[in-house]
């Protein structure tokens, strides 16, 4: 029998389907954290550089990736909601943007506090750094555009159209070490050589980085629950549900 | 093991500020996250119900 996915189109049956997945994104999240801290902490060395400074590297690179993931993912479903104009994406937008705004906060502070002992320096103007802030302010421009706008379809419309926009922010992080001299490192890890650095710190970043993803798409679904009650909520199903909780 | 004990740690060489100032507040904000989704779905359904409620009484 065919599954039919535009079944979960409806905040209905995405409302359930979501909260029946938040569950185990958190377990993921926390077994593949505990995982990713203990290699990160008790099995990957002190770095001949910079000593245990490096260690910050597991929290900051994961809110990093996340930071510009998570921001490609909001402007994928602000594309699918303007062309499809399917309510549930533009929800989904929604829902991703203050988890991905609090992975760019922490990329920016973790890095800071890194740079410090490091580099001698909380902040240098270079362009990774510098697109990194930008990219914050995005999220938080989009989250502002939307909460200006009385209507909710023309706010998420509009905000759609900030988020795609700013979208190229993201190749800009990504090659700004490439393309420009930057103090920020250069990328270690890349999809077509072997990595270089400690196999051991390598693994913990990427446990890391897997927690946090699944942290995010946990969070996500809960917060595009709680925007499907909101504007759902003259419907009769809603209403059934807070009644439900109620009795609880 | 890369520790002699709790206090090696703590310490993280002498980074310990840096370190667990980093960890720390990513652990402060994801419990946050977290707290304040929870807070806003009590809150949505109790709003909800109090307007069903209204709702009832008005008929």
């Amino acid at each position: 029998m065919p599954l039919n996915i535009w079944r979960f189109a409806s905040p209905q049956a995405f409302y359930s389907l979501a909260g029946k997945l938040v569950p185990w994104f958190f377990v993921a999240a926390a077994l593949l954290g505990a995982a990713g801290l203990y290699v990160g902490f008790f099995v990957a060395p002190t770095d001949a550089q910079q000593g245990d400074a490096y260690r910050i590297i597991f929290i900051h690179v994961a809110a990093a990736w996340m930071s510009m993931f998570i921001y490609t993912v909001m402007a994928f479903w602000c594309a699918v909601g303007l062309i499809v104009n399917t309510r549930l994406s533009f929800m989904m937008a929604l829902a991703l943007a203050p988890t991905g705004a609090l992975m760019t906060f922490i990329a920016l502070w973790t890095g800071a506090l890194w740079g410090k002992p490091t580099w001698g320096a909380w902040w240098v103007w270079d362009a990774r750094l510098t697109s990194e802030l930008i990219l914050l302010f995005l999220y938080v421009g989009f989250m502002s555009l939307h909460a200006a706008i009385d209507d909710v379809r023309r706010a998420d419309r509009a905000a759609a159209l900030l988020a795609l926009v700013g979208a190229i922010n993201v190749p800009i992080i990504y090659f700004s070490v490439k393309w420009w001299n930057t103090l920020h490192q250069g990328a270690s890890v890349s999809l077509t050589r072997a990595p270089s650095m400690a196999r051991a710190m390598l693994l913990g970043m990427l446990l890391v980085a897997l927690a946090a993803w699944m942290y995010s798409i946990a969070a996500s679904l809960m917060r595009v629950r709680l925007l499907i009650l909101e504007r759902e909520s003259d419907s009769d199903w809603v209403r059934t549900i807070a009644r439900k909780e109620a009795v609880k | 093991m890369n520790w002699a004990g709790p206090a090696e740690f703590f310490a993280m060489g002498g980074y310990g500020f840096y370190v667990w100032g980093s960890y720390g507040l990513a652990a402060v904000l994801i419990v946050a996250e977290l707290w304040l989704l929870v807070t806003r779905r009590r809150t949505l359904l109790e709003q909800l119900r109090r307007s069903l409620d209204m709702a009832n009484d008005a008929e």
